[in-house]
């Protein structure tokens, strides 16, 4: 559930783009920066090391509008894909209302994808998170590299729970945005559901 | 439950935030958040205008949990404070107890050992409040008429929140 600030009137919604390391994570963050007004964003933190991995997350704040008087936030986080970050990956996994899979297309990421695809499922149990329960998207990203594999095999592969899944280009920004969009509506959706459960 | 799963009511804010003033008069600091362990700030205090509050509680936080790491690696369970020295400015970054996390910035008009010492003295109320805001945010989430006050979300509402951006 995110985080409801009755004092502020303010919802916030931790969104983590999740993913094997160099797989595109920060790109998909860096095209939202770049194409979102300066009034709606925050300022967008990085800590990249020399080799522009990422060390221990990316953050952009954004605030979209306001829902019957409460200002809406997001903030999105990437976690450092490489496997040695294991402390930072598992603080923003922990309050996370939504992840994106930021999938590797390659053939030679194949494994790799396998990999964080289990490590997420883990670090999620590990706080007591349903993967079940977790909004959920799936985004290929570098289709348009010639050694992608074909996106049916892939989402064979990865998809988990019939999320919605996305086909990228991020550096370009293609299913970028379509990425976000249908994470905010599956995160806010899960808020209404709860909301309306709970009543 | 996903997420922070913090609610954070009127009252609870406010006593929160009365805790973060005493502590910045008392310790002479120029400014003092208070974050959840998730890297949500909570309440602040003093002169922040400039200040990515967002920004500063996520760093906070994960400095905070790179730390227990490196605690455990040598053989501690947590490290309870971090200090951070500047050449005009500092900063201590405080847990409190497994609930919360204090950042406090100080200058010359203050002193690393005042700061400490006034964390301590009300890290335990502090504490205490966290505590009830995180059972009132689990009581909240069995409670149906507790959750009143949050709005109504239609498919409609959150189309417009995207509007023309996307």
């Amino acid at each position: 559930m995110p985080f409801i600030n009755y004092a502020q009137r303010e919802i916030t919604c931790k969104l983590v783009y999740y993913g094997p390391g160099l797989g595109g994570k920060t790109t998909n963050l860096q095209w939202i920066y770049e194409q979102t007004n300066a009034d709606a964003r925050g300022k967008m933190v990085s800590l990249a090391t020399e080799s522009d991995r990422t060390l221990f997350f990316d953050l952009l704040p954004l605030t979209l509008g306001t829902i019957h008087g409460f200002k809406v936030r997001f903030q999105l986080y990437t976690v450092p894909g490489q496997i040695f970050y294991e402390a930072s990956r598992k603080l923003i996994v922990k309050g996370a209302d939504g992840v994106a899979f930021v999938a590797d297309s390659q053939e030679a990421r194949y494994e790799a994808n396998l990999e964080s695809l289990r490590v997420l499922h883990a670090n999620l149990e590990e706080h007591g998170l349903s993967f079940a329960e977790m909004p959920y998207v799936l985004q290929l990203n570098k289709r348009d590299l010639p050694t992608a594999l074909p996106a049916a095999v892939l989402t064979r592969a990865l998809q988990c729970k019939g999320e919605p899944v996305f086909e990228a280009v991020a550096p370009r920004g293609i299913g970028v945005f379509e990425t976000l969009k249908g994470l905010i509506k599956l995160s806010l959706s899960r808020l209404r559901t709860e909301t309306t459960v709970a009543r | 439950m996903a997420g922070s799963g913090l609610v954070l009511h009127e009252d609870d804010f406010l006593n929160l935030s009365r805790l973060v003033d005493v502590l910045m008069r008392q310790a002479n600091a120029r400014f003092v958040t208070l974050i959840d362990r998730n890297g949500q700030p909570i309440a602040w205090s003093g002169m922040m205008m400039q200040l990515d509050r967002t920004a500063l509680a996520s760093l906070a936080a994960g400095n905070v949990a790179a730390t227990e790491t490196l605690a455990r690696m040598v053989g501690e369970s947590a490290f309870c404070a971090l200090y951070h020295e500047g050449e005009r400015d500092h900063l201590l970054i405080a847990s409190v107890g497994d609930v919360a996390i204090l950042l406090i910035a100080f200058d010359e008009r203050s002193s690393l050992g005042l700061v400490r010492l006034r964390v301590r003295q009300i890290g335990p109320s502090v504490e205490q409040l966290m505590r009830r805001v995180l059972a009132r945010s689990q009581a909240d989430e069995a409670n149906a008429s507790a959750r009143l006050g949050v709005p109504e979300i239609t498919d409609e509402d959150i189309d417009n929140l995207f509007g023309d951006r996307f």
